[in-house]
């Protein structure tokens, strides 16, 4: 798998997203600039990291949404192309209209820096496979914006089409309004674009990856993603 | 228009600013005798903050000299912004701690945050890629509405710079106390990481090069408020200038990856940030240090407002900028660099060989000083001392058990100085970075790896001030053996630390007793257990309506892990044997249980038998690092009941023990405070006890682990759920709404 | 020229800044505060000197990049030159 991670003046989490890919590949992922307007060629998957992009000063993403490499990502997706965006990343898709919906502030109006557990939704996507449907897995959170927000018929419509990804649930897999903490609608932690090659979500599986760290709860979504393009290759 | 001298105040004028501007008649005069004449505008607030107690440190000095800097793997002692260790394979760790007390009580959530940004620049400046921060918070009564919003605002302002930053908040450690209610302390370290062999210093050399200026533009931020009541100063008399300073965090994150790039090629001869006294301190301390002089024309300097005259610009405490010595011919390298961050870039001025600060704007001389006096002729002041008044120690005997063992626990772990601090850190990204291995509340140290290292480095801060405001001397003793200590606890060889000494008045002999004690108990220790100092800050004048602070000799420290799988934490697994290591008296006097439970505030505190400390930490150390440990927590605050529940509460796993020895009254023997003691958790404690016997070191079967529960004989109990409850509900009930 | 957008969430969008705000007002005893939205003004300088023109760049920068759709309406008015 060959794998980009975009770098905007405040991404803070490309190295920690670095060393997750590194684990499940055994290379270090290219760095791509904010200000590139093209991709390297043969990049099977463009990573938008977690972070502050443009210090989030206007809204969570909305200026890194707008860079001249967002087109080249746009493109890349378009064509097929693989497209993970996490926490930041995640607010960046949703403002670029990749994903549907938008990031609001916290509901408790804190950030949230804690463990949150999630409920794999599907498990036959290419960021999924390795988990089994069900399964609930341990991530850290790290945001003040993350309270997922769309109109009710976007949300039935996700819903309807299978494209909540992972949903915030209690550790035995309960999607109770006190696992929820950061109030998103229907507990939603990530959704797919309805190719299923555009996922973003809030909390950082790259944080769980190295057991010497903390765990490898968030290992199968990078083994999955390595497995699709092995497969393919 | 133009002059090619500095045109000097009118004379009586320039005394009574003088004296606004803080100076002392005779500091003045001395002003007078260096200069020859009546200093400008310019030179005058150049004087005065470079004389200030925050720069030029006048009346701690004499004592900080006391304390011990070197040792064999210090690489840069306490005079640059941070210090600097070796760790091993070739990698140094760069840190320092610094008070923004002041600050953060005007303005709690931007005072806390450019506090955090402030010490961050100190060690990238370096040429360290920060890799952790933490903080020590000193709040006053929890209580009233109005510290609420003090504690709510530091909170938020340290996670704030420090989340966006991707600097993971990894430690750190709160009291509550009224002694703090008019002056919070907010004391915030980073520790980074650098090639041993490229460390950057702030000495200047090289007659021409040029001086660069780069980072975020320059505004008449945190210009001291008494020189803006005059309005003589400024022709365009607009709204009331911004004193308070006002962080970027997203401009220091991009000066952070922008310095760091160009510190990978060697453009730069020296670097410093521009901290408190902005410019001024910055092109003083650099030329100073290198022997040089330096030529400033602030025309070019970046503005953000218009109209600024020299004397703003000199003093604004603009936030996210840095001073650069670069070597020549490497100025459009730099640029580049910085461009493509999007930050400002331009050289404001030019090494020389004069000795002076010459400084221009608008086609005029503003000031032109010789800079060795105004170093090396800096007041230094050796005021006046009283010892505090030594002490009764409390016989524990004789003090009554009001409440029973284990409502006297439930009370504890609920009080505010040891109550749950998950309300705060929940706030604080601890993980960004991937390397945090224990974060806040697994462990008595944090505990962070290097990138593409096995080796990684424990952390903590620490200070018992109520024990300082007791005995200064063993409360400073007691402060620099617990940091030591709670390395000691994850498995780490301490290294060093960094000191913030927060303190009152200083002009009152009392105070600056508590000050030299501090530092006399301090370098015993520092002495004792091989962890010198390499880098610190002082704080004084904490104190309103005459009322002082608690001192609080606030420490850092560091140590080092070969290899991060050998750390370990707190949390209490099931079906293990608990060991004591330390002997125990049941020393009652400044305990928390005396304070929470009897209700009195009195007594000499623990001492420190330094000799003790070193063989019990030493022997724990060798047995975690053996991999015979599961968890291991030092006794402190609350004592060594508290100690348990706290391993117990993070388990999530109970404990039966066994009775106190006879001689000791129960209450003593749970809640005493006797310093270097740790709990250990092992499957089997018996080889632990006979290798503690040969060595010489007081140990105890204490109990086994098991079932849910805290099990006490005769029969007491209480269920570690319950004490978790109380444990984790306090601060969230007192912070509101949460 | 000087415009003035003012940047709302839209109706029926979670506001929790505003409804904290409204809270902390009935604890400080206010009565009678209804809802209460918490927005954002954002405040330009145009070269343009005429109104219509300045109207017309300021809604597309809004549509843009200053409001996101999704959640926010906008409203811009253009200041006295």
């Amino acid at each position: 798998m060959k794998a980009g991670i975009v770098v905007f003046p405040g991404t803070n989490r490309e190295r920690d997203m670095a060393l997750a890919l590194a684990r499940v590949t055994g290379r270090r992922p290219d760095m791509l600039w904010h200000r590139d307007a093209d991709l390297p060629p043969g990049l099977d998957l463009v990573v938008l990291a977690g972070g502050f992009s443009y210090g989030d000063y206007l809204r969570c993403g909305a200026m890194a949404a707008r860079s001249p490499i967002m087109r080249a990502v746009r493109t890349h997706a378009a064509r097929g192309g693989h497209v993970l965006g996490v926490c930041n990343g995640f607010q960046i898709l949703c403002e670029a209209g990749m994903l549907p919906g938008a990031l609001l502030r916290n509901a408790s109006l804190r950030f949230l820096s804690m463990d949150c557990h999630m409920r794999v939704e599907r498990a036959d996507t290419p960021f999924t496979h390795r988990f089994q449907r069900g399964a609930v897995f341990r991530a850290t959170m790290a945001h003040g914006d993350g309270n997922y927000f769309a109109d009710a018929a976007t949300l039935d419509r996700l819903e309807g089409e299978g494209l909540v990804a992972l949903r915030y649930t209690t550790p035995d897999g309960q999607a109770t309004e006190a696992a929820n903490r950061n109030g998103a609608a229907r507990g939603i932690a990530g959704i797919l674009s309805p190719s299923l090659r555009v996922l973003g979500l809030m909390p950082h599986p790259e944080n769980q990856v190295d057991p010497e760290i903390d765990g490898t709860d968030g290992l199968p979504l990078f083994e999955s993603l390595a497995g699709s393009f092995a497969a393919a290759a | 228009m133009t002059a090619d001298a500095p045109i000097p105040l009118d004379a009586d004028r320039a005394t009574q600013l003088a004296a606004e501007f803080g100076l002392k008649p005779e500091e003045y005069d001395r002003v007078l005798g260096i200069l020859g004449r009546v200093p400008s505008l310019t030179e005058l607030g150049l004087f005065s903050v470079m004389w200030s107690e925050h720069c030029s440190y006048k009346s701690s000095r004499v004592w900080l000299r006391e304390l011990p800097t070197r040792a064999p793997w210090v690489i840069q002692g306490p005079g640059e912004n941070a210090g600097v260790i070796d760790i091993g394979e070739g990698l140094a760790a760069v840190f320092k701690m610094e008070s923004h007390n002041h600050p953060s009580f005007i303005e709690p959530y931007q005072g806390a945050a450019t506090g955090v940004g402030g010490i961050l620049r100190d060690v990238f400046t370096m040429g360290a890629r920060p890799i952790a921060n933490l903080n020590a918070l000193r709040f006053g009564d929890p209580a009233v509405p109005r510290m609420q919003r003090i504690i709510d605002g530091v909170v938020r302002g340290i996670g704030g710079y420090g989340n966006c930053v991707g600097v993971p908040t990894v430690g750190g450690e709160v009291n509550f106390h009224p002694a703090f209610d008019g002056n919070p302390l907010v004391n915030a370290m980073t520790v980074g990481i650098a090639r041993s062999d490229r460390i950057f210093t702030a000495a200047a050399t090289g007659t021409g090069n040029p001086v660069v200026y780069v980072g975020s533009k320059t505004g008449r931020d945190g210009i001291h408020g008494a020189t803006m009541a005059s309005a003589e100063f400024s022709a365009d008399s607009e709204e009331k200038r911004p004193t308070v300073q006002i962080g970027d965090p997203f401009a220091e994150k991009l000066l952070i990856e922008a310095c760091l790039e160009l510190m990978a090629t060697d453009a730069i001869v020296a670097i410093q940030d521009m901290g408190a006294a902005g410019l001024t301190s910055s092109s003083v301390e650099m030329a100073g240090k290198g022997g040089m002089g330096i030529d400033l024309v602030l025309d070019a300097v970046p503005q953000r407002e218009t109209g600024m005259t020299a004397y703003e610009m000199m003093l604004s405490e603009s936030q996210e900028r840095m001073l650069m010595i670069l070597k020549p011919g490497r100025e459009a390298a730099a640029e580049a660099i910085f461009t493509k961050w999007e930050l400002d870039f331009a050289v404001i001025g030019r090494l020389t060989d004069t000795g002076r600060i010459v400084i221009r704007h608008r086609g005029a001389v503003e000031a032109d000083i010789p800079l060795a006096p105004l170093e090396s002729e800096a007041p230094l002041y050796r005021r006046p001392t009283a010892e505090t008044p030594k002490q009764p120690v409390i016989d524990a005997a004789a003090v009554p058990d009001p409440l029973g063992i284990t409502a006297a626990l439930e009370r504890l772990v609920a009080c505010p100085d040891l109550c749950s601090r998950r309300w705060i850190w929940d706030q604080y990204d601890s993980m960004v970075g991937g390397q945090t291995a224990r974060r806040p509340g697994a462990a008595d140290a944090a505990v962070v790896r290097i990138e593409d290292h096995r080796r990684a480095l424990a952390m903590t801060t620490d200070c018992t001030p109520r024990y300082c405001q007791a005995d200064p001397e063993e409360g400073g003793r007691q402060a620099v053996a617990e940091a030591w200590r709670n390395l000691t606890a994850v498995g780490a060889r301490p290294l060093a630390i960094t000191d913030n000494m927060n303190f009152g008045n200083p002009e009152k002999p009392e105070i600056m007793g508590q000050f030299a004690a501090a530092v006399r108990g301090m370098a015993s220790a520092c002495l004792a257990l091989d962890f010198p100092v390499v880098s610190g800050n002082v704080s004084l004048y904490n104190e309103t309506e005459g009322r002082a602070i608690l001192p609080t000799p606030a420490i850092g420290g560091v140590g080092v892990l070969e290899d991060v799988v050998q750390a370990v934490g707190l949390a209490l697994p099931a079906g293990c044997d608990l060991v004591l290591v330390g002997e125990t008296h049941g020393w009652l006097g400044q305990s928390l249980w005396l304070r929470e439970v009897a209700g009195r505030e009195e007594g000499a505190p623990p001492p420190v038998d330094l000799a003790a400390e070193r063989r019990n930490g030493d022997f724990v150390r060798t047995r975690i690092l053996a991999g015979e440990v599961r968890a291991c927590h030092d006794c402190a605050d609350g004592g060594l009941l508290v100690t348990v529940a706290e391993m117990a509460m993070a388990g999530g796993i109970g404990a039966t023990l066994a009775a106190p020895p006879p001689g000791i009254p129960p209450h003593a023997w749970w809640f005493g405070e006797d310093q270097s003691r740790y709990v250990l958790a092992l499957p089997d404690a018996a080889p632990l006890l006979a290798a503690a016997r040969a060595a010489g070191v007081p140990a105890l079967r204490l109990g086994r682990s098991g079932g849910g529960a805290l099990v006490l004989p005769p029969g007491e109990s209480i269920s570690v759920g319950a004490l978790s409850a109380a444990h984790e509900a306090t601060l969230p009930a007192l912070m509101m709404g949460d | 020229m000087k415009v003035r957008v003012t940047v709302m969430p839209k109706a029926g969008v979670l506001d929790p800044q505003g409804k904290a705000i409204g809270q902390a007002l009935g604890s400080l005893g206010f009565a009678g505060v209804g809802e209460v939205r918490a927005g954002k003004v954002i405040e330009l300088e145009l070269a343009e000197t005429d109104p219509a023109s300045a109207q017309a760049a300021a809604e597309e920068m809004a549509r843009r990049l200053l409001a996101n759709t999704v959640i926010e309406s906008f409203r811009v008015e253009v200041l006295a030159p």
